[in-house]
């Protein structure tokens, strides 16, 4: 009897430990139940903005990878008052405990932020079946900020470089010689108009297809100005065919300063100087019509370019021009190397027209320019000897939070 | 009409490949033909990309201020009238000067600051000897790639060596992105050829 009742318990023992473990175990994965909410929400305007913005972060819930590990998302939620009706502003993927709430900032927009309003914030954590949401945090108000910390080094770099910029054309201005090291394209260039000259056929100068704004396009006017003055000079045909209309206008001023600055205003004819059409081949297609047409005897290529850089070269070589060109594209260098007789490369174009000008205003931008490259190569070689000592200042000067 | 299209395009296609024998009549018309078509394609795009949406648009919902870039883009018309056109100069620099001074930060940050982040690495790995290597070309590439670009100096002696090796090491990367791009341009000739001997002869599927 004894045995018989020790062997009912253990069967029944045995059958309750087999059907209760696996129905704890359902019960525990049971998705319906909801996690526990994320907690410690804090809602604060988002720094170094233009003021639509906020920022909140969460603990995340003990669900999410940990516990049940079955938390998939965090929803946002925001009302204008504690009590009031809480909408979804955003979701974020489990595993992340900051969300920033941003809008627009034009009033006519259907996503308008305003600034200086009080807003109040829930986060909600996701499992497939269920969720929870956490306390309300807030209120929390947007404002804008005059001034961006994490941009300090650019605004540091910018008053440096603008100071030494200045002081340098001051110096060059107060009659200090500075010297320039020879570029070869450069000083090709009489070589080049002079064959022309000799030859009685056009010299061809092409801007790129930059806009006035790109640096390459201005570094490219300044060069532009004094081939200019040495055409009108020679009394040789210029012809500058554009791909944008305001590179245009501003060609034919350089140009036309050019040939006073000559003293043969006479001479200048601005239809030598025309727009042929913004779209990248058919630009090429008309410039290589006129190399052929032209037979032109010098080609400049100096500002902007892009894929069409080996087509135009590669047809002034095969018509037998002497061809100068220069670009800070630097896929397009090597094809310019390959196809032209002198190239300048990258900064070389930005220099060259202080070399040809000799004016203070470039010669004292360009040493400004050495200058800032000097601290660059001595913060470089410092950095580096720093980091492999495991040093991490140098890095931080240069980090900048966009 | 798809067939006449396919037959316009393949014929153009041969009208600008004509040029590689030399320049022609049906090269000329084909050249003209884009240059046309490509002019006008672009005042309607910007008709109705940047007029319409950033000036008629912005001026019809009641915010005026934009009146200020239309006058300076009506000072830009004012090149049309001789005697008045020396008032286009103030748009110009307008727009030089305001786009040159937005451009120098994002220039400084992206060629300057992002750069010297990047190349500030240590010069020797422990227990990891290709990354050394690669520091070390990074950083003696970038420095010496510096020292070219310095024209305040004549490339002499130790200087004009280091300035010797940047240049050296400029034309090996040219070369690698010679290659890479020779093989993009391929492409876009198998691509014509595609079309000319697929779409339109049917020679190939």
């Amino acid at each position: 009897m004894r045995y018989k009742n020790l062997r009912s318990s253990l069967v029944l023992t045995f059958f309750l430990f087999f059907l209760i473990l696996p129905l704890s175990q359902i019960l525990a994965q049971d998705d319906t139940l909801p996690p526990p909410p994320p907690t410690e929400v804090k809602a604060g305007d988002t720094p170094n903005d233009n003021g639509h913005s906020i920022t909140i972060t969460w603990k995340l819930s003990g669900d999410d990878g940990a516990g049940k590990k079955n938390v998939v998302a965090y929803e946002i939620l925001r009302s204008e008052s504690p009590t009031g009706e809480f909408v979804v502003r955003g979701m974020v993927p489990a595993g992340n405990n900051t969300y920033q709430d941003r809008g627009a900032k034009e009033k006519e927009d259907k996503n308008y932020f305003p600034p200086h309003k009080d807003f109040y914030y829930k986060v909600r954590a996701k499992t497939l079946n269920s969720y929870s949401e956490s306390g309300v945090a807030g209120p929390a108000v947007a404002y804008g900020q005059w001034f961006h910390i994490g941009k300090l080094p650019v605004f540091v770099g910018t008053l440096a470089f603008t100071i030494m910029v200045l002081a340098f054309i001051s110096l060059a201005r107060k009659g200090k010689e500075f010297y320039v090291r020879p570029l070869a394209g450069i000083d090709a260039v009489d070589d080049a108009i002079g064959r022309a000259t000799e030859m009685g056929r056009p010299i061809l100068y092409i801007l790129g297809l930059g806009s006035a704004a790109d640096i390459a396009t201005i570094a490219s006017f300044t060069i532009l100005n004094r081939i200019a003055k040495k055409t009108a000079e020679h009394k040789t045909k210029i012809i500058v065919p554009c791909n944008d209309p305001i590179v245009m206008s501003v060609a034919q001023e350089t140009v036309k300063a050019g040939y006073l600055d000559a003293g043969r205003p006479d001479m200048y004819k601005e239809e030598n100087i025309f727009y042929l059409t913004s779209m990248q081949f058919a630009y090429v297609a008309a410039v290589n019509g006129i190399m052929l047409r032209e037979k032109t005897a010098t080609n400049f290529y100096l500002g902007k370019f892009y894929a069409e850089s080996l087509i135009l070269a590669e047809t002034g070589s095969v018509a037998g021009s002497i061809q100068i060109s220069g670009t800070d594209e630097l896929a397009q260098i090597p094809f310019f190397v390959a196809a032209t007789d002198f190239t300048l490369i990258g900064e070389e174009l930005y220099a060259a027209s202080a070399y040809l000008g000799r004016e203070p205003l470039l010669l004292g931008a360009l040493k400004a320019q050495d200058l800032a490259k000097a601290i660059v190569m001595l913060s470089l070689a410092l950095g580096a000897l720093a980091a492999s000592f495991h040093f991490g200042f140098f890095l931080k000067l240069f980090t900048v939070q966009m | 009409m798809e067939t006449i299209g396919i037959w316009i395009a393949a014929l153009l296609t041969l009208g600008i490949f004509s040029f590689l024998y030399k320049d022609n009549p049906f090269y000329k018309f084909c050249e003209s033909l884009f240059v046309g078509i490509s002019a006008g394609y672009w005042f309607v795009t910007t008709f109705w990309q940047v007029f319409m949406p950033k000036l008629a648009d912005n001026l019809v919902a009641g915010r005026f201020y934009y009146m200020i870039g239309a006058i300076f883009g009506v000072l830009m018309l004012l090149r049309l009238f001789p005697k008045i056109g020396w008032l286009s100069r103030w748009s110009l620099a307008l727009v030089v000067g305001t786009t040159a001074g937005l451009y120098f930060t994002r220039y400084l940050v992206s060629n300057g600051m992002v750069q010297v982040q990047n190349t500030i690495i240590p010069l020797y790995v422990k227990g990891n000897l290709s990354q050394t290597i690669g520091n070390l070309v990074i950083v003696i590439g970038t420095f010496s790639g510096l020292i070219y670009f310095f024209f305040s100096k004549e490339h002499k002696g130790a200087f004009g060596g280091l300035a010797k090796l940047g240049i050296w090491i400029l034309m090996l990367s040219f070369g690698a992105s010679f290659g890479y791009t020779v093989m993009s341009r391929m492409s876009l000739l198998i691509g014509r050829m595609d079309y000319l001997l697929g779409t339109w002869l049917g020679l190939i599927h």
